[in-house]
């Protein structure tokens, strides 16, 4: 693939108030390229669950864009715990989520599924104690 | 129908109001944010109850054209200024979710 561009962010840790600037990033970048905006919303609902499982879970990572001429691929990476189960934690509704997550709309077990449901690939790879790297391809039309 | 054409038919409250000219083509109702971001039409009116401030993030991921704020919730002070900053329209009502959908979707039928 040829990479016309790569978008880099850094996610805070933390708590949930500066989860989806990256994919407001990435999103305003995407509309100046002039994307089909039905492909613009796939990456930044892949890249926004992304962020926010990053923030819950992992105390943050980074997200790395890079915009080809046939496909955006997304690839977060952080050093967080890692995911024991990945087939578990791709199951729609499993979370291991805190109620005070629940309690702002997140954290009902759609993060992985949906990250799979709106790329055309996805790839999980996770070592306990080392941390996880989600990457995720969505083509363009 | 327009943003502002709502705010005075059905009517609704303006905690913050972006672009009163923007057309409203169609609805979505929901709380949970995941479902909601992928699901919601880009330019229509997303009716919720959620108040904190991830509702502006998921307002601007979906382009929604305004945010209705039913059962009289009103929104945290973080979330009215994300609002503000990112030009989201926010609104609200002292409906149910229900009741404002109705009402919704008969102005944009009509």
């Amino acid at each position: 693939m040829d990479d016309c561009i790569t978008l880099t962010y850094a996610v805070e840790g933390g708590d949930l108030t500066h989860a989806g600037e990256a994919s407001s990033g990435v999103k305003q970048a995407l509309r100046k390229l002039g994307l089909d905006p039905s492909v613009i919303r796939r990456v930044s609902v892949c890249m926004y669950e992304g962020e926010i499982n990053m923030v819950i879970h992992a105390n943050g990572g980074t997200a790395r864009v890079d915009v080809g001429l046939d496909d955006i691929t997304i690839t977060l990476t952080d050093t967080g715990p890692g995911i024991p189960d990945i087939e578990k934690a791709m199951q729609a509704g499993f979370t291991t989520a805190a109620d005070s997550v629940r309690d702002l709309g997140f954290g009902a077990g759609m993060g992985l599924p949906n990250m799979k449901k709106y790329s055309d690939e996805m790839k999980v790879e996770s070592v306990l104690g080392v941390g996880t790297t989600v990457t995720m391809v969505i083509r363009i039309e | 129908m327009t943003v502002q054409g709502l705010i005075d038919a059905i009517p609704l409250s303006v905690f913050h109001l972006d672009d009163p000219d923007r057309p409203v083509e169609g609805g979505y109702c929901g709380d949970l944010l995941s479902w909601v971001m992928g699901r919601a039409p880009a330019g229509g009116a997303w009716l919720t109850i959620m108040s904190n401030v991830n509702v502006a993030a998921v307002a601007a991921l979906a382009d929604t054209a305004c945010v209705v704020l039913a059962e009289g919730v009103t929104p945290d002070p973080p979330l009215l200024e994300k609002a503000r900053a990112q030009g989201i329209t926010l609104l609200g009502t002292d409906l149910s979710v229900y009741d404002c959908a109705v009402r919704l979707g008969g102005l944009i039928e009509a």
